[in-house]
């Protein structure tokens, strides 16, 4: 099957607008004939679900949590970006789609990059009519903050709780539709596979993870809105649950997977303590505003830190290297993620990491303690204000914005982040890859749409700061309900899906079956062995750089340990009761089938490209290096095992945009 | 260090359910506790028994699934925090650590550690949200200037992760903490003021009807509470509720 | 209205109107006895006023009688509504680790209240209603006393010392109960002043003057008679 994007003809800035007067529109009447399913409650399935409901749609929306409002999505914490332009620095729609582009590394789709910074500025507008708490300056007028890879400050933020209270938004939303009886809400249930009939999704299969009891459930359209799948690297800024079981379900049944191999890996996280670690603590990268990272300039130092002879405070400014002011006088701190994360792992990799695993760097707010501290005094009239004086101002500066960040890490790190640099390392955090969609969101399965990140979505090969809430919300509000009308508009007449056709029954049997042998199985492993295992290889050879040979070999590993956890994986009590590990097996089976494919796009993918860097393909200086000939999305096709999957390129045409070298030296 | 665990274990809701004893070795003070759970339920699983069953996902504090009663106390002894924040540091090698489920009869136990908190969930549904579609269509959202204070104040309130620490600390399982934050988010927004006569009224109802306890302002839900929500939400609560009832 | 009442915040307030009631009868009760240290005389005189005067007789003592018994009867409905929510208790629970003692046990010392009311109601309550209403007797004399007999009737009653140490008891608890109810009275009210520090100050005074003085008086004239 060819791949057609659908993207409208036109000027990029009328295509969204043209695209919206001519579609097909369904009567309100109607609406209440038609079902749609959602799976998934984070910002983009919750505000999905709530606006298809609004629209008069019967929506069923599934969480494998116990209340829609604890989707991942709520840890998010730095901001929104919204092309609104009230600090009247220049942003505009076409600079938020242009650096978003940018920052992409040249590997997104114009077109939904353009509509998505088109609605952008009324997201904000929602989320205020909502109710959502974003901070205000003293006037009363909504405050911006700027995030890395940007020239603006176009970025809202609600404390560091950013993605709390724009979910709690798209919860409410829901609420109001649950409470009008337009969505009925299934927690704790988890889709195990998408129902296929007639050539098009017609319902899902789902398992209660109360009871264990399978069930059906049809519709004229199944939205997956489950997120990303950083949890392949087992360690990651994920939560727990988070899984790829839903995108790679529709994968199975036609749905072709894009760019698996595109992965954000996030620059402020806090390093790692020991093996039995389960995840990974993010810290907002807003903390890059104010925070200066480095390492020590000497590898004695070096030495001295990691023996605790030496504290990093001792160290004076030219015995420390600012590696990022160093590389990137422009950008400085504020490089893109991808950029910053390489640079930490670059000055780690020789042997300049900070904490005994030797994978940690500095982010010191020494500087921005005095630059604020020297600031409040003159606002306050201290006249020669002390050393301890001008601290202390400038700590009250930087608590106001950051305090939770400062406790969250003395919680964990026990170290107190006021009186030493706090040490970071780069974490997988965000996955750009995701099932391929067209220009309406929809999957090479009709009536299959993916959104959020679950879809491969507008980040290209690298996703800017506060741009995953953006699009989240943009995807659910304010573009699905348009392109999902379009064709349910011929489905008015389709009546009731039944659940007793041949295909749910034979989807129903193959979940059964899988449920039965992972409990009957007599293993002698955990899922969670081979979930580390899996991870392992993931990071070693798919993390941050990447190289031929390692990929071939990650490839073999993959295959090789996925077909030992199939015969000797335990799952230990029964199918029909709460049991945690049996949801984490099946979880687990597709991380093992998606790690091998994400391997062999990265493979496939001889450039490196944002997230994407592979050691073959690099600058002089230690650059990624694209090559013009992949300026196009991978696509993958399920024909069994991943090793035998079909590659098709949908090519990527730059006509608003000039494809430049990215540097932001 | 060494610990011993008491854990309460139950089959399902209909179960009685009691209090079992388990040895834990080599835990790390810079593991939080729910890691450490995690080497004894893999420890259980190896040796062919049931792993306990408890809430956790996002495992950073903000998506208020865990609940465990940690020696006597919701989250555990540290303040602020969460249990997936909570750190063995906390403990000392010997010690002997209680766990319980969040304790309330609006929030029955389902396995184990793991509770029914849809309650909750049907509190929002009576009125917690603001009666705006999402058409694209509203204002600007520059058009009301709400003071920094109110904005401020009214991000505390909404703070709150929904985790139920207040319910099940508070000695009448009153879920007033949880209930006052909403109300208090949208009572100190005009956004919220349209229908804030409603919204109390309906959420007070409906918790009501859930069979949570009365307040008694013995200030517990505030002291547990990861997220510090205020008890003055609790009495902003009570004056709208009385404004709404005049 | 009515609707308020039955929710469970009306409830509360309801609970809180009666005591903030029930705080200013116990002011006005304390300044009354006082002045049976400070003044026999004035003591008799203001006691036959409050005794006699038809406004206080037929109107204060009704509402103050319904208070009190309001006051109770409620908190035993709520506080057995409060441990009906948890059907299954804790079996290690650290309370004191986030609440005082005083806060959790507001029924216990209101039991010991209600049952110093008892005691107070056989010493002193029985016999004037028994004086002026089933006897008909609203002199306030007594033979063999000059003058009125309120004050000689209350020392006498201080002369037992078990009776003395049962009201010190008794008040001890009374401020206890204070001790919590007074600023979370106000917080009922949805007023966050209570969580100010002068009214909590204010709070912790009173539950400390107001049971004080009453065993003060209990404690002087036994000493005195």
């Amino acid at each position: 099957m060819a791949l057609d994007s659908k993207i409208p003809k036109g000027p990029i800035k009328d295509k969204w607008t043209d695209y919206k007067n001519h579609i097909n529109l369904v009567n309100p009447a109607n609406k209440r004939h038609i079902d749609v399913i959602v799976v998934g409650t984070g910002l983009a399935g919750g505000s999905a679900s709530a606006t298809l409901a609004e629209l008069g749609y019967n929506v069923k929306a599934f969480a494998y949590q116990d209340s829609p409002r604890r989707a991942h999505s709520i840890a998010a914490q730095g901001g929104i970006n919204a092309a609104k332009n009230y600090q009247g620095d220049g942003d505009s729609t076409y600079r938020l789609f242009y650096d978003t582009v940018k920052g992409g590394d040249y590997r997104s789709r114009e077109a939904n990059v353009y509509r998505l910074a088109e609605v952008s500025a009324n997201i904000i507008d929602q989320c205020v009519a909502q109710g959502v708490p974003f901070a205000r300056d003293y006037g009363g007028l909504l405050d911006n903050r700027s995030f890395g890879g940007v020239l603006v400050s176009r970025t809202f933020y609600a404390k560091g709780q950013t993605g709390q209270q724009l979910l709690l938004g798209a919860y409410s939303a829901m609420n109001r539709q649950i409470a009008r009886g337009k969505i009925e809400m299934f927690n704790r249930h988890e889709m195990l596979d998408v129902v296929v009939v007639d050539g098009k999704a017609r319902g899902i299969i789902a398992r209660n993870l109360v009871t264990g009891e399978i069930e059906r459930h049809s519709a004229h359209a199944v939205v997956i809105a489950s997120g990303g799948y950083g949890n392949v690297y087992f360690l990651s800024t994920n939560a727990m649950g988070s899984n790829v079981t839903a995108g790679w379900k529709v994968h199975k049944k036609g749905a072709y997977f894009a760019n698996p191999c595109y992965t954000q890996i996030h620059p402020t996280c806090i390093p790692r303590s020991g093996d039995y670690q389960s995840k990974l603590t993010l810290m907002s990268e807003s903390l890059r505003n104010d925070g200066r990272i480095w390492v020590p300039k000497n590898l004695d130092d070096v030495k001295a830190i990691r023996e605790g002879s030496k504290k990093p405070t001792e160290l004076t400014e030219d015995q420390r290297d600012y590696y990022l002011e160093r590389r990137y006088p422009a950008f400085g701190n504020l490089v893109p993620r991808d950029v910053a994360s390489r640079a930490a792992k670059e000055r780690c990799d020789a042997g300049y990491g900070v904490n005994a695993t030797g994978e940690a760097v500095y982010l010191d707010f020494a500087a921005s303690f005095e630059r604020y501290g020297k600031e409040q005094a003159k606002i306050q009239n201290i006249s020669n204000p002390s050393e301890a004086k001008i601290k202390e101002l400038g700590q009250e500066i930087v608590k106001a914005k950051y305090g939770n960040l400062f406790q969250m890490y003395e919680k964990i790190v026990d170290e107190n982040p006021y009186e030493t640099p706090m040490m970071i390392y780069p974490a997988v955090h965000y996955t750009m890859g995701g099932v391929w969609v067209d220009y309406n969101l929809m999957t090479t399965i009709p009536g299959c749409y993916a959104i959020g990140e679950a879809n491969f979505s507008d980040h290209g090969a690298n996703r800017l700061g506060a741009s995953a809430l953006m699009q989240g919300l943009a995807d659910g509000y304010f573009v699905l309900p348009y392109t999902i009308g379009d064709y349910l508009a011929d489905d008015i007449r389709t009546g009731k899906i039944s659940t007793e056709s041949s295909e749910f029954e034979a989807a129903e049997k193959e979940v059964t079956e899988r449920i039965e042998f992972f409990i009957n199985n007599e293993g002698t492993h955990s899922v969670d062995y081979y979930h580390k295992k899996l991870g392992k290889i993931m990071w070693d050879k798919c993390g941050m750089s990447r190289n031929a040979e390692g990929l071939e070999i990650a490839i073999e590993e993959i295959s090789a340990l996925r077909k030992d956890f199939w015969q000797h994986v335990n799952v230990p009590g029964t199918s029909t009761e709460y049991n945690e590990q049996l949801a984490k097996a099946g979880r687990v089976a597709d991380f093992l089938e998606l790690g091998e494919l994400f391997a062999k796009d990265a493979l496939v993918r001889e450039e490196s490209a944002g997230g994407h860097f592979r050691e073959e393909h690099q600058t002089e200086d230690g650059e990624a290096k694209r090559i013009k000939e992949f300026q196009f999305v991978s696509a993958w096709e399920y024909k069994g095992e991943p090793k035998d999957a079909v590659l098709h390129k949908e090519e990527l045409a730059y006509e608003n945009i000039e494809v430049k070298e990215r540097s932001y030296k | 260090m060494n610990l011993t665990l008491k854990i309460w274990r139950q089959v399902d809701a209909k179960d009685k359910g009691k209090m079992v004893d388990y040895k834990v070795t080599e835990i790390s003070g810079s593991m939080s506790f729910l890691e450490m759970m995690d080497v004894l339920n893999e420890q259980l699983v190896n040796a062919g028994e049931q792993p306990v069953a408890f809430d956790h996902d996002c495992r950073e504090g903000i998506c208020g699934m865990c609940s465990m009663y940690i020696n006597g106390e919701a989250h555990g002894p540290d303040r602020g925090v969460t249990t997936c924040q909570l750190h063995m540091r906390m403990f000392k090698d010997g010690d002997t650590i209680t766990i319980e489920p969040w304790r309330a009869g609006a929030f029955p136990v389902v396995k184990d550690l793991v509770v029914d908190r849809s309650a909750f969930d049907r509190i929002q549904h009576a009125g917690g949200y603001i009666s705006v579609n999402t058409s694209g269509n509203t204002q600007d959202a520059n058009a009301i200037p709400i003071s920094k204070q109110a904005a401020d104040t009214a991000m505390d309130a909404a703070t709150c992760i929904g985790c139920g620490a207040c319910v099940a600390t508070c000695k009448n399982s009153s879920a007033m903490l949880f209930v006052g934050a909403k109300v208090s988010q949208y009572a100190l927004l005009p956004q919220g003021q349209v229908e804030a006569a409603d919204r109390v009224r309906n959420m007070v109802a409906q918790m009501d009807l859930e069979g949570f306890g009365n307040c008694t302002n013995t200030g517990a839900c505030e002291v547990e509470c990861p997220k510090g929500i205020s008890l003055d939400n609790i009495a902003r609560m009570n004056r709208e509720l009385m404004k709404a009832s005049i | 209205m009515s609707g308020f009442f039955k929710s469970s915040i009306g409830r509360k307030v309801a609970m809180a109107l009666s005591a903030f009631f029930l705080m200013f009868f116990l002011l006005q009760h304390l300044a009354i006895n006082i002045l049976s240290v400070l003044s026999p005389d004035t003591f008799n005189e203001v006691s036959h006023f409050m005794g006699t005067n038809p406004l206080v007789q037929f109107a204060l003592q009704p509402v103050l009688i319904f208070a009190v018994v309001f006051h109770f009867v409620m908190g035993f409905v709520l506080e057995l509504r409060n441990s009906k929510a948890r059907k299954v208790s804790y079996a290690k629970n650290n309370g004191a680790a986030n609440s005082s003692w005083m806060s959790r046990n507001m029924i216990w010392s209101g039991i010991t209240i209600l049952a110093f009311i008892g005691l107070h109601f056989v010493d002193f309550w029985f016999p004037e209603i028994n004086t002026k209403f089933i006897q008909g007797d609203w002199s306030g004399t007594m033979e063999g006393i000059e003058g009125f007999r309120y004050h000689e009737e209350l020392v006498h009653k201080f002369a037992n010392p078990l009776r003395v140490g049962a009201y010190a008891f008794c008040f001890v608890l009374l401020g206890l109960h204070l001790a919590h109810g007074f600023t979370s009275a106000f917080q009922s009210m949805g007023g966050t002043a209570g969580r100010k520090k002068t009214l909590q100050n204010i709070g912790k005074a009173y539950a400390i003057i107001i049971p004080a003085g009453f065993i003060f008086i209990a404690i002087y004239h036994h000493l005195n008679h």
